[in-house]
């Protein structure tokens, strides 16, 4: 069942052969291959001069802003808009809350999945099939947002930075990835560390674990990513604004730009915007670039990891 | 008894022949520290994702926060008679499968015809630049991806800003019911289609090269060498992500949807969980939430099933 999508040739392939393969085929005319290579360049330019533009606004004033909307490089270089948003309490504020829930998230989340990854991967242990099947059964059917909403609020969860953590313990997804990766290590490299007495714990802790460095980071990083952008555990489940996450306070700057005011120290409120030389657009700018950054910096290990646990499961969406 | 003695012989231990002439207790017994290890993991389902279902009574009964779910009395169908009687409910089916559609017919060919485009690349560091560059909104959050879209499209964005320029007359794509559906499909396909590519890359890389020495040695041309070799070596893959992606059809994308939605667009752009939020979260309605999400949760595993079942008929890797 489960194993045969770990067994797809998909699997045998690096990262490498996914990020850099050469083509097999014939060369194409050179009028053919220069379309492609332009539709691929246009691909390209369409997704990162957007971010680009946004980059630009976010360092420039407002009234170049105004005269030359499609600027890609700053004019009238200006920090004004950094300053107020790192003046904004609350943007802070589920900036740390945020960071907190993406470290210790991933690391209970690790915990869990792998000490469950490795049970599972025990086929011969009476009942294991049972078990793997209500693993299985939340991927086909889930109970919906209310009665989860009800369950969270009868066990006082409700408004608390739990509540960002604790529902999503361990993804059905992620613990079937990382027990077919515990399952493929031959179990006679285990076996020497049984002769020696060691328990099921140090076999995982001192034998499996080391081996499986590679799907450790992917599905930590599946988890870490999920954590950071997790938007709807806030919209759902906590309703007091002073402990959103990251995301829904980046949502209330972005989209409907209501929040700046709260727990601004600057003096000039958005009401005063008129008085800066920065207006909105350039506000809302700074915050995009702001949640950008951090995913810019761990990108060559999302990309590595990613694409590694693409082929380690076969489909990943 | 301690952990060692009870270790079975060297090779015997996890080995199918350790199974015979053992009791099930002895055995299971002997696996006693590996359920020690599955069990905080299966408590965590038994209570996330096994105890709200329970919840889901609460679809046929009248809910009293103050007595709870158990003591709420029953009232059988009737809130699925309400729902399926209302005048929202064929709106909101009607919008979560016309944009599911609009999805698969327009989205799902571009990481196809983009990976095969890629796939035709030979210089690497091209290659790797343009595959580095276009995976990189997959990895932001639509609010995110939603803020570098309103900055053109917003009321205040770029593309306003340049209308007033030229003296004409400001135009609110985001409350306009006309391209509302447009702009999510639009927009989904810019944030994904790089990423989407990476599977199809993976079968490319995958595909035997002898198929495509052996089809050039029978004259064939560059376009019969992707219609007969390299098309058939990722049908595999097509097909399950097809099947997958159609099996989720009454997924609309609420993490997407809900950054564009306001109450001007309703009509068009109002999904089944949106809806359910809305209700459930924000007016308390839980028993018809509730019912709208349970009619949605078993459509969807049905679908799932179905979908399941096809691709393991037409001989490809099943899901499980």
């Amino acid at each position: 069942m489960v194993e045969q999508t770990a067994n797809s040739n998909v699997e045998q392939l690096t990262e490498k052969d996914v990020l850099a393969g050469t083509s097999k085929l014939d060369a194409n005319p050179w009028w053919a291959q220069g379309i492609i290579y332009i539709i691929l360049l246009g691909s390209g330019v369409i997704t990162l001069l957007p971010m680009v533009n946004v980059w630009a606004i976010s360092l420039s004033e407002a009234h170049e802003v105004f005269k030359d909307p499609m600027m890609l490089w700053p004019k009238s270089f200006t920090l004004e808009s950094y300053k107020y948003i790192f003046n904004t309490q609350v943007l802070l504020k589920s900036f740390g809350i945020t960071v907190f829930v993406t470290v210790m998230g991933t690391f209970l989340n690790l915990l869990f999945t792998a000490t469950g990854a490795y049970g599972l991967s025990k086929t011969h242990v009476p009942g294991h099939k049972i078990m793997l099947w209500l693993i299985i059964i939340p991927m086909l059917f889930g109970a919906g947002l209310i009665p989860m909403y009800i369950l969270l609020k009868n066990l006082g969860l409700l408004n608390s930075i739990w509540v960002l953590i604790l529902p999503k313990l361990v993804a059905s997804f992620n613990l079937i990835l990382m027990r077919n990766f515990f399952w493929s290590i031959p179990e006679s490299l285990e076996e020497s560390a049984r002769i020696d007495g060691a328990s099921e714990f140090r076999v995982l802790w001192s034998i499996i674990l080391p081996l499986s460095k590679p799907v450790i980071a992917t599905v930590g990083l599946f988890y870490a990513v999920g954590h950071w952008n997790d938007f709807f555990t806030g919209l759902f489940f906590i309703s007091d604004n002073s402990k959103w996450p990251l995301q829904m306070v980046l949502r209330s700057i972005i989209i409907d730009f209501n929040m700046l005011n709260m727990g601004t120290q600057n003096t000039n409120t958005l009401n005063d915007a008129s008085k800066l030389v920065v207006q909105p657009e350039n506000i809302k700018a700074a915050t995009i670039i702001f949640a950008i950054v951090p995913i810019l910096i761990v990108y060559p290990f999302l990309q590595k990891y990613f694409v590694k646990g693409i082929m380690l499961g076969s489909v990943k969406g | 008894m301690n952990a060692d003695s009870v270790q079975a012989p060297p090779g015997m231990s996890g080995q199918p022949i350790g199974k015979k002439g053992k009791s099930l207790r002895s055995r299971i017994w002997k696996s006693r520290y590996i359920y020690i290890l599955v069990l905080p993991t299966l408590i965590y389902f038994a209570i996330f994702t096994y105890a709200p279902f329970y919840g889901i009574t609460i679809a046929f009964k009248d809910f009293k926060i103050m007595s709870g779910i158990l003591d709420s009395p029953w009232v059988g169908f009737k809130h699925f008679e309400a729902m399926f009687t209302s005048e929202k409910f064929p709106d909101l089916l009607k919008n979560t499968v016309i944009i599911s559609l609009y999805r698969l017919v327009f989205g799902f060919p571009v990481p196809i015809l983009f990976a095969l485009l890629l796939n035709e690349v030979r210089s690497l560091w091209f290659k790797r630049s343009i595959q580095t560059i276009t995976y990189f909104p997959h990895f932001l959050s639509w609010v995110v991806f939603a803020g570098i879209i309103y900055n053109f499209i917003g009321p205040s964005g770029i593309i306003n800003l340049l209308l007033t320029n030229a003296g004409f007359e400001k135009i609110n794509m985001t409350t306009n019911e006309d391209v509302f559906r447009t702009i999510i499909v639009v927009t989904a396909i810019l944030k994904e289609f790089g990423w989407g590519a990476i599977i199809y890359l993976a079968a490319l890389a995958g595909i035997d090269s002898q198929l495509y020495e052996a089809a050039k040695i029978d004259g064939a041309g560059k376009l019969r060498q992707i219609w007969h070799v390299t098309l058939p070596g990722i049908r595999p893959i097509i097909a399950l992500l097809f099947c997958l992606q159609l099996a989720g059809i009454l997924d609309a994308g609420f993490d997407q949807i809900f950054m564009f939605l306001n109450p001007a667009v309703y009509d068009v752009g109002d999904i089944i969980d949106t809806y359910v939020y809305r209700l459930g979260i924000l007016q308390s309605q839980f028993e018809m939430a509730t019912a709208v999400g349970l009619f949605k949760g078993i459509i969807g595993m049905i679908l799932i099933i179905t979908a399941n079942t096809i691709i393991r008929r037409l001989g490809e890797k099943s899901l499980w």
